[in-house]
């Protein structure tokens, strides 16, 4: 099937909007008392919990050792990733409608660029909320920092922070799949 | 033959009550193997009870919840008693939940929690109680554990035979325990065979929050009523109530209420009451009583006086009521599963009456009556028996059932248990109670389907004695939970009780523990006076009123220094915890305050009202230990002379307002 190259590209740019029904990190936070744990969820244009008051309830333990308040309002990325994430998406049809290989790979590694670009800046957050501590603190462990990880797990005083792509990512690890085996195709075909 | 048998029984009983009596306590009192029973109670830590078992607290007023088969107070719930530790009936949202037509009782005696049905089965819906005496059923809702409905029951004194609900809660029964003159009058007490009346009380919305309503009182001749239970399966339709003191004595009742060799059990067919009502043959009389609401969505109690009763009166009301003749004073009628037998434990005999419902129906139709009291036709004894028991024990109380076929009986005076079959009537196993009993309780054994087929059974007994390490002139009344999934009942464990355990019903810890509220949301807090986050806090004077719209989270409240407030000012701490997480409630308590603390649960707002007397700087704090800074979480409020003309300001860190 000729067309089928094509199919697959654009049906994995389009895959990328499935960022915006799922999730795409997820990090728990486990401790004795918190059973069942905490739950942080980072979706590309919001912030969520498992419970409508789980980000208030992870502020109310941050505030202990002096780390910020996580308020969505002020993280600009929350607003500008769906924008990349819709431009990546329409792009991709465009590029696919126009049926060239190297646009497609072209395609590909920008979005490995933005992937880790995208990473980079989570982990920087991430580093700035925990080490970037009031002075003012009730609580403070001198040479602690409460920076989770970015994949896995690790102690935090008494929590266990454990940390690791959700759902969401898989759409855009399909799509970056579907890229290359569709221009794999594309390329198999422009030979014969 | 009969005489020497029962004296032989006494005598058993007795040599049991002494054998005890020597076990100096340590003794496991008749249990079982103490490993084997162990096991059978033991709870791992962090793992939950099959059941919750729900104790009335008698003389405290309020209800306890116990975990079966460990035995272990899971919650005391405040209903008909201020509780201090909750601030209930001290604080401005529960305060009208205790408003009567008395005015404000802060106290009550509460008997005999009964669970919501749906077709004859506990739905888990609502638990439902009593308060003897000033006359009132209260609703506690068991997806928040807290009560959240009370109804007053006017023309009644002392409200014992309630709240019995019907098949599926179409109704709450209550009969008055004390006659009197109905209306109330001023008559010589000796006026009692001519002026005293009996209530039956029919009360609707069981299953509608908020929808409590007296649906319509019977008049009955003034004897004293005891205890209901309603018909189910085949006597859906029918509730039934035991009366002693057919005497009529109104002095020395211990004798003189106890001449006669029977009493009667009251049938009265409510779905004929229905009709009755629909044709509109009813008197409309102007009794006031009080309805009180407690809204989740407010998080406020409502008191409302309700006028006027439909009452209907049994000579205009021909296949109303039925009398039943019973042995001896009966004081529990209990309803076999089936719906079949009914029960009357003839409390000052040694043997226990069955009646048969279908029977009943026959002499109805046959007009077998011996007798009729004020219109009530009383029906041929040998018309409606159907079996007796035959010594039993001694002072049977109250029967509950098993899916197998069995009648558990409570004898108070001989201090046991006794299983009988429902087939033979005759007793298969006895075990002694420690002591004194009184009710029983199969979990769902009052229902149409004991859970389990009936696996546990739980004694309350009115006497500890030497059980329990002794606590001065006071002692714990006591639960003892049996085995009775085998043939032989089987004594398991033994644990004191809250107050009075008058009755308890249990029901399977899955038909509740998935429904519970975890904590209140606050965008659907609608209370007059909240504050949802902290900038909404704000102090303002209204003349001597002084209205503090606060909130409190870990760990600090909003605000926490305030100052203006005068001597003679009445001060309303309305307080809004902000907290959206399970079990994290924080207390406020107010140094001098002459009411009591708030306990506020997530997404609450409650309110404390606090008149200071005396000049200075007053601290306040919470009370309930919340965090890391949880020692922090306090503040000031400043109290100025009369006079003065100290600025309203309040304050958080670096956030001060005023006026």
């Amino acid at each position: 099937m000729r067309s089928l190259p094509k199919i697959l590209f654009i049906l994995g740019s389009v895959l990328l909007l499935g960022t915006f029904l799922s999730p795409i990190w997820r990090i728990t936070l486990e401790a004795p008392q918190y059973p069942k744990g905490i739950t942080m969820y980072i979706w590309i244009n919001k912030l969520g919990g498992d419970e409508p008051g789980t980000l208030q309830n992870i502020n109310i333990l941050n505030h202990y050792v002096g780390m910020k308040m996580i308020e969505p309002e002020s993280i600009p990325e929350l607003k500008y990733f769906p924008k990349v994430i819709i431009g990546m998406a329409l792009l991709g049809v465009i590029f696919g409608l126009i049926n060239n290989k190297k646009l497609w790979i072209t395609w590909g590694i920008i979005m490995i660029i933005l992937g880790i670009l995208g990473i980079y800046d989570f982990y920087l957050w991430e580093y700035d909320y925990g080490h970037n501590l009031s002075d003012e603190a009730a609580i403070k462990v001198p040479g602690q920092a409460y920076q989770p990880p970015l994949f896995g797990s690790k102690m935090l005083l008494n929590f266990n922070a454990i940390s690791y792509p959700y759902y969401g990512s898989i759409f855009i690890g399909l799509s970056l799949i579907l890229s290359f085996v569709a221009s794999f195709l594309k390329g198999k075909q422009d030979i014969n | 033959m009969r005489s020497t048998t029962f004296i032989f029984a006494l005598l058993i009983t007795a040599s049991l009550f002494i054998y005890s009596g020597c076990g100096n306590g340590n003794s496991t009192g008749g249990a079982m193997s103490h490993s084997s029973a162990a096991e059978k109670v033991y709870v791992a830590p962090g793992e939950y009870d099959q059941y919750y078992e729900f104790f009335s607290g008698g003389f405290s007023g309020q209800v306890t919840v116990h975990g079966l088969p460990s035995g272990r107070l899971l919650k005391t719930i405040p209903v008909f008693s201020v509780d201090g530790e909750k601030g209930y009936g001290f604080n401005e949202e529960t305060k009208p939940m205790l408003m009567t037509t008395y005015g404000f009782v802060p106290w009550d005696d509460s008997h005999h929690p009964k669970l919501s049905q749906t077709e004859g089965v506990h739905d888990g819906n609502f638990l439902f109680i009593n308060a003897n005496n000033t006359p009132r059923i209260a609703r506690i809702d068991l997806t928040t554990f807290e009560t959240t409905e009370i109804i007053e029951i006017p023309n009644s004194g002392g409200s014992h035979a309630s709240p019995y609900p019907t098949q599926n809660t179409e109704y709450l029964v209550a009969a008055t325990r004390f006659s009197v003159p109905i209306p109330q009058k001023d008559v010589p007490i000796d006026s009692y065979k001519e002026n005293f009346k009996g209530t039956f009380t029919f009360i609707s919305g069981g299953q509608e929050p908020g929808e409590m309503d007296i649906a319509f009182q019977i008049l009955a001749p003034g004897y004293d009523y005891d205890l209901a239970h309603c018909g189910k399966g085949v006597s859906h339709g029918w509730t039934f109530f035991t009366s002693y003191n057919v005497e009529q004595a109104n002095t020395l009742k211990e004798k003189n209420a106890s001449q006669y060799d029977k009493d009667y059990i009251a049938a009265v067919n409510w779905k004929k009451a229905e009709e009755y009502i629909a044709q509109g043959k009813f008197k409309e009389w102007p009794s006031e009583y009080y309805h009180n609401y407690y809204s989740d969505k407010t998080h406020t109690g409502t008191s409302t006086k309700m006028k006027g009763v439909k009452v209907l009166i049994p000579s205009e009301c021909p296949g109303l009521v039925y009398y039943l003749p019973t042995p001896k004073s009966p004081h529990g009628v209990d309803v076999s599963p089936t719906g079949e037998y009914i029960v009357g434990n003839g409390k000052l005999s040694a043997d226990l009456t069955v009646h048969s419902f279908e029977k009943m129906l026959a002499a109805i139709e046959a007009k077998k009556f011996d007798d009729e009291i004020d219109g009530i036709p009383v029906l041929n004894y040998d018309a409606v028996h159907v079996g007796t028991v035959e010594m039993g024990g001694l002072g049977p109380l109250h029967t509950e059932f098993d899916g197998r076929g069995h009648g558990y009986t409570s004898f108070f005076i001989s201090s046991e248990v006794v299983k009988w079959s429902l087939e033979t009537f005759e007793v298969v196993d006895r075990i002694p109670a420690y002591y004194s009993i009184g009710h029983l309780s199969i979990p769902g054994g009052g229902s149409m389907k004991p859970w389990e087929n009936g696996k546990y059974l739980i004694a309350m007994n009115k006497i500890t004695k030497d059980r329990y390490l002794p606590t001065g002139p006071e002692l714990a009344h006591s639960a003892q939970l049996y085995d009775i999934s085998g043939d032989k009942m089987e004594l398991l464990l033994d644990f004191p009780t809250m107050g009075e355990p008058h009755y308890a019903q249990g029901i399977l810890a899955s038909k509740i523990m998935d429904k519970q509220v975890k904590f209140f949301r606050l965008e659907e807090n609608e209370h007059k006076y909240k504050a949802l986050t902290e900038a909404d806090t704000k102090v303002v004077r209204k003349g001597k009123e002084v209205h503090i719209y606060g909130t409190m989270i870990r760990s600090h409240f909003a605000p926490d220094n305030i100052e203006g407030i005068k001597v003679g000012d009445k001060v309303f701490w309305h307080i809004t915890n902000l907290e959206q997480d399970w079990d994290v409630p924080h207390g406020l308590a107010v140094m001098g305050a002459n009411n009591a603390e708030l306990l506020i649960m997530p997404g609450q707002t409650e309110t404390l009202v606090w008149e200071p007397k005396a000049e200075g700087v007053y601290p306040f704090y919470c009370t309930d230990f919340c965090s890391a800074l949880h020692q922090e979480m306090q503040g000031y409020i400043r109290v100025s002379a009369e006079n003065a003309n100290t600025k309203m300001k309040w304050r958080l860190g670096d956030e001060a307002f005023g006026e």
